[in-house]
Parts: C-alpha cells; structure tokens; sequence
C-alpha cells in the first residue's frame, strides 16, 4: 500500500511537471511572441508584415495542436509506466 | 434558378439531412439524451465538439471582426483555440475519470454540498443564456438574409427551428448530428476561402494566400491591405495595439472560459476511456483549427475585396490611392449583393454629400478636402462572412453552401448549450436536490420546458444584442472562465479546497464579473440602462468588458483560497476522491446516481 501510493505521487508529479511545461510553451507563444514580444519580434518580416503578426493569427492556433498531442502521447506513456492506465 | 431558390434548396438539405440523423439515433433514454451512451470514439468525438464549439460566433462573426479590427481581434483566434490547451491538460481527462454527467454534478460532488451545485447551476446558466443570445444574433443574420426577410423576423424564425431542433434531440441524436454539421459547415467555410484566395493571389490555401503576393498589384497581400485601409483613414490592418494589458486579458478570458464552457466539458463525458479525452481534445482542436487557420485569410480578404468594390481603381494601384479614392463607385450601379444586404437592414447607405458615389471611410478622419462629408457606408460586421462569396462574384451554390454551413453552426451550439441548460436544470437542481423521486418522464418534461424557456429569454434579449454575434459570446466565455473553471481547476488541483471556499469563489467571480459587465453593457443587457458609457476611456485600467472574466477567475481564485484557509479542512473520503480522480486506472462509464 505504502509502495502504491508513492508510486502515485510520483505519478501525479510528473504528470504536473509535463503540464507545467506545455504550459509555459503555450503561454510563450501566445501572450509572448504574439502579443507582448511583438515589437521585438517586428524586424523579421513574414509575408508583408511581421513574425509576431503570424504568430497570433496563425503560429499559436500551430502550436496548440501540437502541444495537446505531444500531452496525450506522453501522459499514456506515464499511464504505462506507472501501471496506472485503465 | 434565383439565388433565393439556391439558397433555399442548400438551406432545406442540410436539414433535412440532420433531421433524417437525428430520428435515426433518437435518444432512448434519459442516459442517451444526456451523454449518448458514453461510448463515442475521439475522432467521432473531437468532430462533434468542434461542431459544438463552432458556433454562429465563429463562423459567421469572428472573420467580420477580424477584418474589422485586424491584428487587434487576434485575441479571438487565439483565445478559442488556447483553450482548449488548458482543458487537455487541467479539466477533462480528470472530469472523464469522475465519470458523471454534468459540471453541477463533479462540483456538487466534490465540494460535498448542495449550496456549491445550486451556484454552479446558476453559474452554468448565467453563461449558456448569454451564449446563446449570441447565437441568436449569429443565427439571425443568417436567416434573414437567405429567407431575404428584416432581421428581426430572421431572429424569430431562428429561434422556432432552434426550438424544435433541440427538444425532439438529446445528446446522441446530436452527436451524429453534429457530426454531419461539422462537415457541412467546414466545406461551406473553406470552399468560398478557396476560391476568393484563388482569385487574389493565386494561392488556392487561404492560410498561405494570405501570407503571399496579390497578384493585381504586386505587392504582398497584408502590405497592400494596410496601404488601402490607411488611405481611407483607418488603423493598418496589421497595426500593434497600445493597451497590451486588455489584450492579454482578453485572450485569457477566451481562455479560460473555453475550459470552464459547461457544453464544451460535457463532451468529454462521452469518451469510453481517459486517455480517449486527452485525444479527444487534440482532435477536437483539429477541427476548429481547419477553420481558425482559414479565418484570419477570410477576414483580411473580405476586407480588401469590400474596400475594392468602392473604390475599384484602388485594386491595381501601389501609390496614388487619393486619386483612386475620388473614383468611388456610384450608387446607382451598385452589385446586386448590395442590395440584397440593404433590404436587411444591417447594411446601409446615406448620400451625405449628394454625389451619387459611395464613400466608404473612417469617419473620424478629416478628407473635406476631397468633398466627403462623412462616411456614407456601414456595415455590419456580422454580415462579412456571408456576404464575402457574393462581393467575390462566386457563383450561386457556392453563396447557397455558406447560408446553410453558417446555420449548422449556430444551431448545433444553440442545440448544446440548452442541452446543458436542460440538464442543469432538470438533473441537477430538480432531480438531485427537490424531487430525487421523478420519473424519467416528468426529467424529460422539465428538461424541456426548460429549454423553451431559456430560448424565449435569449431570443428576447437577442433582439437588442450587447455586441456582435463573437462579443456577445465572448461575454458568456468571461462569465464562465470567472466562475465555473476555477472551482473545477481547485477540485482536481487542490486536495484542500472545501465547500465554502469553493462556494465564496464562484460567487465572487461570478457577481464581479457581471457588475462590471452590466456597468458597461447595461442592466441584464438591457439596452440604456448602462451607468457609464462603452468606451476605453471609461473602462478601469483600460480592462473591457469583455476582458474581464479573466480578473474575475483571479478574483475566484484569491476569495477560494482566503475562504478555505479560515474554515474546515474536507473530510478524508473527499480527499481520497480527488487522489482517485487524479488516476485514470478505474475508469467505468459515466453512471447516473
């Protein structure tokens, strides 16, 4: 009993550690480079305005799919890991 | 053929396709009218919830606001998609593993009082009524142009087939529904996109289009976007906005609310497995994005296209817009599109300087020296995604697909969210708390009354809506992000949180965010009864209405935290729930009480 529950701690702490990093990617391209970071990302132009620009049309929505794929691919390898998948 | 009967023919086979779904896969029981059996797999899944998600504010009013107000409505694009990154990774898998039906039912469970379910029923419908007069604008617009009747009478005949639609539905007959919606309405958005991306760049991917040449003129199409716009007045197209701090709070109430949307998170109720929500949510971001990603090229393309046909001498230049300005279309000769829009009535004209020509400008700039007396054009917003295949000369059944994809959206999410309604209502506040004894007759009459009723009220209040269709939503994504998602993010989060810190944080959430929404927008949206006037000038650190369901979710936070500190840690068996919670070993299917 005492092994199952550290193993789940241990589980719930990577699990928080995984969230805290996509979320940090997720916060970094969307209220950074698309919105606060804009004026210093102006001097690299992409297709008739700037990276920042694309960056909150079109790089964040990119990026999210990405993040909530790599989520899902890594917490099933925990799940396993762990041996607490379904 | 007229394009009405096109419109017409598209419009009625659409319906008739969802109807034959529906009585198809009727829902059964109480159990299938709320969560279609539970077992639907995540593709299936991630294309119904995109239908859900995609409403009339998506696809008929984000583009207008985009071409509008450019750069600066990013904040939508960002904010209903980044959303979903937060419910992928702190709300659904957790909430599929609680294994419940509804956002009532986790928070009354796991806060363990009755009080904390009756404010999350209250919060849910607060949301989802506003929600859905949006809709009803969205749907409006929609059906007043195709049926070619005023607005107003569009909004009512929007309402009776929202009306029928949902009550004879549930949730399976619309899980497949919606399924066929999505893709109606995802081939009605991009095959217009296609070819108006076609036609000015010669790109036929609008997300790359946008970012190319324009082929009339040479220069990159953005680049040319600002130059015509600034040559009428207005802010480029592109241009950086001064108040960063409304618009990160902008995009984080966008945000957040899509994780604390009760129609949204019921989706994730429906999966077999835990790990399916995560997936689901990855595939449910799929889909929106086919049509996100198109958006942003609809928006600054329908923008180019409108200010063109005003000033068509302005579509080859790359200098003298002046020149080209003075060349303003004649009203007379105005494109049949035109006038199809002005019987609408949300699209007019006024000859303020008696010229014959339109001028079409920013009215707060000064071009008395080119004989314009004021900006003689205005339209809606909400009218630029239907009316964008029609200002391209796209042929008729390419405009007869949009009306018909741009009604799948407002009904399939009108459709959810009273689905959501009814079952907070009739479940949650009648079943579990007043008459635990109902039949499952008298559940599904009091979920149906209860639509009825909240589509009167939205439709009511939809005829003199606080904003576009996407800000009156916008609204409900502030109101939801300050009350529900917090207390869902604590009751996974923190083992600690208890029923009253729980209870005085969705409230206080709840209550700041309306005052200040109601201070700007008017008492229950009442037009006319605002205290202070809509404008930045007036708003507290330059924070809009519309932003500030972010404040209130940190406002929801600190109450919670501050209550839970000074009263009674919860009893063990809650805490082991939430350890449980937090573990997808165990899993059954969602079970009623």
């Amino acid at each position: 009993m005492a092994d199952d529950k550290s193993n789940a701690a241990e589980y719930w702490k990577a699990n928080v550690r995984t969230i805290i990093g996509c979320l940090a990617v997720w916060a970094f391209v969307s209220y950074g480079c698309a919105i606060l970071f804009r004026p210093i990302l102006a001097s690299i132009p992409v297709g008739g305005t700037d990276l920042g620009f694309w960056f909150a049309q079109q790089g964040s929505i990119l990026t999210f799919i990405v993040l909530i794929f790599f989520y899902a691919w890594k917490m099933n390898k925990l799940d396993e890991k762990f041996g607490l998948g379904e | 053929m007229s394009q009405f009967a096109i419109n017409l023919l598209f419009v009625g086979a659409s319906f008739a396709l969802y109807i034959g779904i529906a009585i198809w896969a009727r829902a059964g029981s109480t159990k299938d009218f709320y969560v279609a059996g539970g077992g639907v797999h995540p593709i299936t899944n991630g294309m119904a919830t995109a239908a859900d998600w995609m409403s009339a504010a998506s696809f008929i009013s984000m583009a207008g606001l985009l071409a509008s107000g450019g750069y600066a409505n990013s904040t939508f694009l960002m904010g209903w998609t980044g959303g979903y990154v937060i419910l992928a990774m702190l709300l659904a898998p957790y909430l599929r593993k609680f294994g419940k039906f509804t956002v009532p039912d986790f928070i009354g469970d796991r806060f363990y009082s009755n009080t904390a379910r009756l404010v999350a029923v209250i919060c849910l419908i607060v949301a989802s009524v506003t929600y859905v007069i949006g809709q009803m604008t969205g749907a409006g617009v929609a059906f007043s142009r195709f049926l070619e009747v005023p607005n107003t009478a569009g909004i009512w005949i929007a309402a009776f087939i929202v009306f029928l639609y949902a009550v004879f539905g549930g949730m399976k007959g619309i899980t497949y529904t919606q399924v066929a919606q999505y893709i109606v309405l995802i081939i009605a958005y991009t095959i217009p996109a296609v070819f108006i991306a076609m036609q000015l760049t010669g790109n036929p991917i609008p997300m790359f289009g946008m970012f190319s040449t324009h082929t009339e003129s040479g220069v990159p199409l953005l680049t040319k976007l600002d130059d015509v716009v600034s040559a009428l007045g207005f802010q480029d197209y592109t241009a950086d906005v001064d108040n960063k701090l409304n618009m990160v709070l902008f995009t984080l109430s966008l945000m957040v609310g899509t994780a604390g949307l009760p129609h949204v998170i019921i989706r994730f109720f429906t999966v077999p497995k835990v790990a399916d929500a995560r997936w689901s949510a990855g595939w449910a971001l799929v889909f929106i994005a086919l049509l996100y990603l198109t958006a942003p090229a609809v928006g600054s393309m329908a923008r180019l296209n409108l200010v063109t046909t005003v000033y068509p001498e302005m579509a080859g230049q790359t200098e003298n817009y002046a020149d080209a300005a003075e060349e303003a279309l004649r009203y007379e000769d105005r494109p049949e599109w035109f006038r199809t829009w002005e019987d609408t009535g949300l699209l007019t004209f006024e000859d303020k300087n008696d010229d014959g020509r339109i001028q079409f400008y920013n009215d707060g700039s000064d071009f008395e020296d080119r004989g314009w007396e004021g900006n003689e054009l205005d339209v809606n917003n909400d009218i630029m995604v239907l009316a964008n295949p029609e200002i391209a000369n796209l042929p008729g059944w390419v405009i007869g697909l949009i009306a018909a994809g741009g009604i799948a959206a407002a009904l399939s999410t009108a459709a959810g969210l009273l689905l959501a309604i009814s079952s907070a209502i009739s479940h949650d506040l009648i079943k579990t708390m007043i008459n635990p004894k109902i039949s499952e007759k008298g559940e599904m009459l009091a979920a149906r009354i209860s639509m009825a009723g909240a589509i009167l009220l939205a439709t009511y209040l939809g005829l003199n809506p606080p904003g576009f269709a996407a800000q009156t939503v916008a609204l409900a994504f502030g109101i939801a992000g300050a009350s529900l998602f917090p207390a869902l993010m604590m009751g996974i989060f923190s083992k600690k949180m208890n029923n009253s810190g729980a209870v005085a944080g969705m409230l206080s959430g709840l209550i700041c965010t309306l005052l200040y929404i109601f201070t700007y927008l008017g008492w229950f949206f009442v037009p006319g009864t605002n205290m202070l006037a809509n404008e930045p000038a007036q708003w507290i650190f330059g924070i809009s209405p519309l932003s500030f369901g972010a404040v209130g979710a940190m406002i929801n936070f600190a109450v919670a935290f501050a209550v839970c500190s000074v009263t009674k840690a919860p009893p063990q068996e809650i805490q082991e729930l939430v350890e449980s919670v937090r573990y997808p070993k165990g899993a059954g299917v969602a079970v009623d009480h």
